[in-house]
């Protein structure tokens, strides 16, 4: 009864659809669904050069964006052999360091919460190299990829798992918690960080930098009120603010039309305009990206970002991922839309390298997440010692003269 | 049913308090709270006398905290609002970082806190946000991890509960869990109007104070004065911890004192001792600390005891130190302030003296307290919820006769 009700509005939209479509033929083209194809862009191999930092022309998939309220961006963008090498690589090591995760929490080495992205390495990737160091990025919980594109090392992340003193967080953070340059976290509450995000952006508009900041956030979190609120004072303050959900289809394990009455995240924005990315194709990400800052900065609004995309794993480590979907559709995405092995078609499609290369930087990503991991499990844990618990509560130096414990005997007594 | 006793202990007290019981009857015919013709001790406080503000350049110009250039400067009559103005224009003028923004503060606020801000420093730095607490909070934390100094002011202490989950999980725990960058949400002030003013009801008289007070990384902060204030928040808006700044809203026009001109700040978490006292220490902060000082000098009269009398100031975390060594010295001690009783300010000073080995074994009564009823604020009964001159005397009176 129950479903049958939730059915009855989505069978009827199309003929609302079908009807806007005759009165107006022009808006053929944005009702178009974005692909996740990650192997759908185009170039001609021809015209490859051969030095490795020399530009070449891609095309993209006229499939890989949608947009609302806005020009959208080029489908052409330069590239050159180096970065195309380097997103590959990127994108095999935050996976190859997402499986070491797994594998070591399989393990019992990292205990508590533990939020995996393996498939959705195309949009951390895509954004780092549509960014510069100066430019923000803030997102939620599912963070690693994020950290490491900016900058973390896999040992300080895998240490921070560990909870281990060397981590990035002193191990007080765990998954949730990466900080790094440009990097605001790591944020556990859902929503939190998109007003947060404005904030960074303003930061930039007050001080006359011409950077933005890329906020994050799931399709479970775009239903939060601060996320409006954000919105609102970003557009309100003309903000150079990407705000992007990451659309994976599944807040948890609640598929996205069944918790949002409007699932084109990128028109939730309602008076910004949005832009909707293939979020498995790294090269679509980076140019809607790109696209994007140099628009925001340029018009001084904020723009409101949907990168479809896909998790392989469940929500946490905690959730099998198979309860509220199909292993087929799983299987499917993996097999036809993975980005690595996307990029990997298209890089040795256009020659870009051979194989072996591409093998060789397979076993470079390995052999390095394999030794980084190595140094973590030898990092020490914190020393148990309350100077290491109660620091960073207040400005060192400044402390009250002491914090509770749980019993008197245990009060922390500042030595300054 | 404990509460009911005390309830009717006190119209005792308030009965006996009345010379003829005549104007008794009339008095408990009246449908709005006021006090009796005749009171002895619930008269309303007269600021314009009291002891606790500087009614003269010399009183505001004799503390020790102030630095010798401001001791040798000059003062300015000003209410709280003028002195919360002064400190905000002072910080706005010294640091481009500083940047004020909240529900109708370009207009000046509705308390008039920032009136002329926006106006002298540019709409830029001085603006309005829309109604939105939570993203209020957010977005200052963000300003303030990029070094910046925000002043937020949410419009009511009463609306500060959506903000709740960025100050909890946001701002206090920034610096505990950004590794190595070395950021933080230290540049974050919050100033928020708070208390009873007769009439506030439920949504316009709380003084949440105790939900910050329980939280690590947050400083809480509530100045009992005008010169306190300029002093306090400017403290406030430099540390490099995230502070709450509560504002009792009744003082904003009625405490009027000499303030000095220059900037200054006064110290964080550091109690005053506002009264030398041997036989009873009275802890309070904020408006509640009025009403402290009219019923201990009429227990001083009575009987012919000294009291003596704390300002927290800070209330977290709060300054240990000055409090044991009062009770230390006078052996019973009452906490005092107007929100709700339980898992109050109170219970955390009460607890904290009895848990010092040293202070416990000087106590010659219970630590009590006087706060306001564990009720939420109520408008017909807002005054009797406060505590009055008449319960913190009875406080006192027992204390002694323990």
């Amino acid at each position: 009864m129950f479903s049958r009700a939730l059915r009855v509005p989505r069978a009827a939209a199309p003929l609302v659809r079908a009807r806007a479509t005759a009165a107006r033929p022009s808006t053929v083209a944005a009702l178009r669904s974005v692909t996740t194809n990650a192997a759908s862009s185009h170039a001609d191999k021809a015209a490859v050069p051969d030095a490795d930092d020399q530009p070449f022309q891609v095309t993209l998939s006229d499939e890989s964006f949608e947009t609302y309220e806005l020009d959208p961006p080029s489908y052409t963008l330069d590239v050159t052999k180096k970065e195309l090498k380097d997103m590959y690589s990127n994108m095999v090591v935050t996976r190859q360091m997402e499986m070491a995760a797994d594998r070591l929490y399989k393990e019992k080495k990292i205990r508590g919460f533990c939020h995996l992205s393996t498939g959705q390495e195309a949009v951390a990737v895509g954004i780092e190299h549509a960014l510069t160091k100066e430019d923000d990025v803030i997102t939620a919980y599912r963070c690693h990829g994020f950290a490491l594109m900016r900058g973390a090392s896999v040992r300080s992340i895998i240490g921070e798992l560990l909870g281990r003193r060397e981590g990035i967080a002193y191990g007080k953070g765990g998954s949730m918690h990466m900080f790094a340059k440009g990097f605001y976290g790591g944020n556990g509450i859902v929503g939190a960080q998109v007003p947060v995000g404005a904030g960074l952006a303003f930061a930039h508009k007050y001080t006359g930098r011409k950077n933005a900041s890329v906020i994050l956030y799931g399709d479970g979190a775009s239903n939060q009120g601060q996320v409006f609120e954000a919105f609102n004072m970003a557009k309100l303050w003309g903000l150079p603010a990407l705000f992007g959900c990451e659309n994976n289809k599944y807040g948890m394990g609640t598929a996205a039309a069944r918790s949002s009455a409007l699932t084109d995240y990128y028109k939730r924005g309602q008076y910004i305009p949005g832009l909707k990315v293939n979020g498995m194709d790294v090269l679509a990400v980076k140019a809607a990206v790109k696209y994007g800052k140099d628009w925001a900065i340029s018009q001084n609004s904020p723009l409101v970002l949907e990168y479809v995309t896909y998790r392989y794993g469940g929500h946490s480590m905690s959730d099998p991922g198979t309860t509220y979907r199909t292993r087929e559709e799983i299987q499917r995405m993996r097999s036809t839309n993975d980005p690595i092995a996307g990029l990997k078609q298209k890089i040795l499609d256009w020659g870009v390298c051979n194989e072996d290369e591409l093998k060789a930087i397979d076993k470079e990503a390995r052999s390095h997440v394999n030794e980084e991991v190595a140094a973590a499990e030898a990092m020490a844990f914190p020393e148990n010692k309350p100077e290491i618990l109660f620091e960073d509560v207040y400005v060192k130096g400044s402390e009250p003269q002491f914090l509770r414990g749980r019993t008197p005997d245990e009060n922390f007594y500042f030595s300054s | 049913m404990k509460s009911h006793l005390s309830l009717r202990r006190l119209n005792r007290t308030l009965a006996s308090l009345l010379s003829q019981p005549s104007r008794a009857a009339i008095v408990c015919n009246r449908h709005h709270s006021t006090y009796p013709p005749n009171a002895r001790l619930n008269i309303p406080t007269d600021y314009s006398t009291t002891p606790l503000l500087a009614h003269s350049p010399q009183m505001a110009l004799s503390s020790s905290e102030l630095p010798p250039e401001v001791k040798n400067g000059m003062t300015k009559r000003l209410n709280l609002f003028q002195a919360i103005n002064e400190a905000l224009a002072t910080a706005l003028r010294e640091d481009e970082n500083v940047l004020i923004f909240g529900e109708d503060v370009a207009f000046g606020g509705v308390f008039r806190c920032t009136m002329n801000l926006a106006g002298d420093y540019g709409a830029d730095r001085v603006f309005n946000t829309p109604l939105t607490e939570q993203g209020i909070m957010g977005f200052g934390i963000g300003l303030a991890a990029e070094g910046m100094r925000p002043i937020a002011e949410i419009q009511f202490a009463d609306y500060v509960f959506p903000a709740f989950d960025q100050l909890v999980n946001e701002a206090a725990k920034y610096r505990y869990r950004e590794g190595k960058t070395g950021r933080s949400a230290g540049g974050l002030t919050v100033r928020m109007p708070c208390g009873g003013v007769g009439h506030g009801a439920l949504y316009h008289s709380q003084s949440p104070e105790s939900l910050f007070t329980h939280i690590p990384g947050l400083r809480v902060i509530m100045p009992r004065s005008p010169l306190q204030a300029k002093g306090l928040l400017l403290s406030a808006i430099r540390s490099n911890d995230p502070c709450i700044f509560m504002e009792p809203k009744i003082l904003y026009r009625a405490a009027v004192e000499q303030v000095p001109s220059s900037p200054y700040t006064l110290p964080l978490s550091k109690a005053e001792v506002l009264q030398q006292g041997e036989n009873v220490t009275i802890i309070s902060y904020g408006q509640p600390l009025y009403t402290c000082h009219a019923a201990l000098k009429k227990a001083e009269e009575d009987l012919g005891i000294s009291v003596e009398l704390i300002d927290l100031r800070t209330i977290y975390p709060w300054d240990r130190e000055t409090v044991f060594k009062s009770v230390r010295k006078t052996g019973r001690c009452m906490v005092v302030h107007e929100s709700m009783v339980n898992a109050g300010v109170g219970a955390e000073v009460s607890a904290a003296i009895q848990g010092d080995a040293e202070t416990f074994l000087r106590l010659e009564a219970p630590v009590t307290r006087v706060a306001g009823w564990s009720i939420h604020s109520p408008l017909m009964f807002e005054k009797f919820n406060i505590p009055d001159v008449a319960r913190v005397y009875d406080g006192i009176k027992k204390l002694i006769e323990y």
